[in-house]
């Protein structure tokens, strides 16, 4: 048998399988947060709480109104969207003049008033629920036998990911975009609508946080707490790739997974550890991140 | 000379006064609990909020007041810091003047609280923290450990499906004091019993995805995954393991359960799981009585911890109104020598080392098919007496107990 420094190929590969789904979801939730930072130079705190929120969403779905996975997987981001939509409106717009630092607390404000909102309604036990029926088998791979919905996970979230880097890299509305974040005003001379341009993008930016919490819904604890847990791993990931870098965000992202996948094998204590101690020494080598610009 | 015997004489007196009210007296006219609990993170819903609101109905069923003196409840968050409820537990004692302390989750609190308890001479009440330290090496004359703690768990579910053929075991455990504690005492019963270990996993706490660990688990080829986790950790341990089919090839054993994670996994997940609990609502007309009183409250069922921080304020303010007094040493005195006989309990006893020793019970998660509606969750096997499933004095590490 062909062993990688002492365990088989075949659990080598399995594990590495399993750290790309995890990669899958730290991908799509830094690549919602690079989106926003890039565009709006906002830290938004509140992507965890957020992306509980969509997860939340899934199961209310079911629960109150009996619309199953697929509906609640193009539903909850949507209004998981508008209700960022309102946030920028209301609350941020006001802080773009301001230092970075206040829309940071602002949005770790929102996620401690909804975090506290579910909380009180619906503890932090958790809620169940199921994996859509069709997704529900599993696959043998002949190194793993791996669960269908899964593989589904990290299909959805890799094509997601790529046709977002693809809209705002390669295409017109992309350009717009990002022209507009460079020098607004000129942007507005060309008679584009600058101002709404952000709140949408601010708004597709958490929804892709209502996605991945759809995403998780079935294969994690639907707890208030979810998106704290997960949160400060993605910031990590968000400034390893280079803060507001979009292909940074997704290659980090799936590339991190991996590593903690690996690292839940040779030295299971330090799998929560070990996305930070590569942080620490890209910034110490590479201060804007391993695809970010130097300003 | 004249003035030595007087003043002698005044401070006999004076001595004797100070003796007589400590003994007979409920000191500054209120009996004075404080509460020291997780009240909004992964531990507040199997205690939280609703565990303060059965130390109230405790307070209220024994009438409000004590030979009219006014029983007050005071409680705190101690957000799963020890530094935290550590310094709100001195503060409570030195200038709100607390007569008795509850420590709530957290093993690592509630070790902190004993030792400041017993620095102040205070009754401490420890209800969710399971270490078996509290009563073990670092017992204190004044700590009381009330519902569970981890040497019973072991020797319910371990020896339970040890018995039941499931010989070889693997460890999914917490990588902290509460989960090696676990596993370690567990370990020793499997072994003890003629099992074997074949390994462990050590998980960060709060680590969201279990699969990698359960697959490594899985290559052992044990018969049994012990999960020695808790709370959220091991709701996401069993999600992950009935998604990757890790059931077919072993059995999972889940150390510590509450009723809020079986509520929250649901009966498709866990049933067939069989696990330890000195507690269920539906056991009898008096739980089930109780449970309705605190469910029309509280929304939910009450768990285990719940039930026992009722009990345990119930027993000292039987204490407090037997011996008139509310100071440490007299009610510890009283606490010691009187039976345990409530809705939690049946001739319960807090031994000499603080052990309330009290009959736990082995329960299996209902099929669905079984279940009649929500929280109606659990068969119970059997029960096990409490002399065999606590630490027994000869075997205890306490520096109390006379050898």
């Amino acid at each position: 048998m062909i062993t990688i420094f002492g365990i088989p190929l075949q659990a080598f590969l399995g594990q590495l399988l399993l750290g790309l789904v995890n990669g899958s979801f730290y991908a799509i939730l830094s690549l919602g947060l690079a989106v926003i930072f890039g565009l709006l130079n906002v830290i938004n705190f509140a992507h965890g709480a957020l992306y509980m929120f969509g997860a939340f969403l899934a199961w209310m779905g079911l629960a109150y109104f009996d619309l199953n996975y697929w509906v609640m997987l193009a539903l909850a981001p949507l209004i998981v969207g508008f209700f960022g939509i309102l946030i920028e409106k209301f609350l941020l717009k006001h802080l773009y003049k301001l230092d970075h630092l206040y829309g940071l607390l602002l949005t770790f404000g929102i996620t401690l008033l909804m975090e506290g909102l579910f909380r009180s309604f619906y503890g932090v036990s958790g809620q169940p629920y199921s994996t859509p029926e069709a997704l529900r088998s599993a696959t043998n791979l002949g190194f793993m036998v791996l669960p269908n919905y899964r593989a589904w996970v990290v299909v959805a979230s890799v094509v997601v990911c790529l046709l977002t880097w693809f809209v705002i890299e390669r295409t017109r509305l992309g350009a717009v975009l990002r022209a507009g974040t460079e020098n607004p005003r000129l942007v507005e001379a060309f008679g584009v609508n600058v101002p709404l341009m952000i709140t949408l993008t601010y708004g597709f930016g958490v929804a892709l946080a209502g996605f991945a919490g759809v995403l998780a819904a079935p294969i994690l604890q639907i707890s208030p707490l979810m998106g704290s847990n997960l949160i400060i791993v993605v910031f990590a990931v968000v400034v390893i790739g280079g803060m507001g870098s979009i292909l940074g965000a997704i290659v980090t992202g799936l590339g991190l997974g991996l590593i903690e996948g690996l690292t839940k094998v040779f030295w299971p204590e330090a799998s929560s550890t070990v996305v930070f101690i590569i942080m620490a020494i890209v910034l110490l080598l590479r201060p804007a991140g391993l695809f970010g610009k130097e300003k | 000379m004249k003035l030595r015997t007087l003043s002698a004489a005044l401070m006999l007196a004076g001595f004797g006064l100070v003796s007589h009210s400590a003994l007979a007296n409920i000191s500054d006219d209120v009996i004075r609990i404080g509460f020291i609990t997780d009240m909004a993170s992964v531990y507040s819903d199997i205690d939280g909020p609703g565990g303060i609101e059965a130390a109230r109905m405790a307070i209220a069923d024994a009438g409000g007041m004590i030979n009219g003196k006014k029983i007050e409840l005071v409680f705190a968050d101690h957000q799963n810091k020890a530094d935290v409820a550590a310094a709100k537990a001195r503060e409570w004692f030195d200038q709100q003047k607390i007569d008795m302390l509850i420590g709530g989750t957290n093993s690592g609190v509630n070790l902190a609280l004993a030792g400041i308890a017993a620095e102040k001479k205070k009754v401490f009440m420890a209800i969710g923290a399971a270490a078996s330290d509290l009563t073990g090496a670092q017992c204190t004359a004044y700590t009381v450990h009330w519902a569970y703690d981890t040497v019973a768990l072991a020797r319910g579910t371990g020896s339970a499906i040890v018995k039941a053929g499931g010989k070889s075991w693997y460890f999914l455990t917490a990588d902290y004091a509460f989960g090696h504690a676990l596993e370690r005492d567990t370990a020793n019963v499997v072994k003890a019993a003629g099992g074997e270990i074949k390994g462990q996993v050590r998980a960060p706490l709060n680590s969201s995805d279990f699969s990698s660990f359960l697959l490594q688990a899985q290559s052992s080829k044990a018969q049994i995954l012990g999960l020695a986790n808790a709370g959220g950790d091991t709701i996401n341990s069993i999600k992950a393991a009935n998604e990757f089919g890790i059931g077919k090839t072993m059995k999972l054993a889940g150390l510590l359960i509450f009723i809020n994670d079986i509520h929250s996994l649901g009966l498709n997940v866990t049933q067939g799981m069989q696990f330890t609990d000195g507690w269920y609502w539906d056991q009898n007309d008096e739980t089930r009585a109780w449970s309705t009183k605190f469910e029309a409250k509280l929304k939910r069922k009450p768990s285990m911890i719940q039930a026992g921080d009722y009990s345990a304020v119930s027993f000292y303010l039987n204490a407090v109104k037997a011996t008139g007094s509310d100071d440490g040493d007299t009610v510890m005195k009283w606490m010691k020598s009187n039976k345990v006989n409530d809705m939690f309990a049946k001739n319960g006893y807090v031994r000499e080392d603080g052990r309330m020793v009290h009959d736990m019970f082995l329960m299996e998660v209902k099929k669905p098919s079984e279940s009649k509606g929500p929280w109606d969750y659990y068969k119970q096997i059997a029960v096990l007496p409490g002399e065999s499933v606590f630490t027994t004095l000869a075997e205890s590490t306490c520096k109390l107990i006379k050898k």
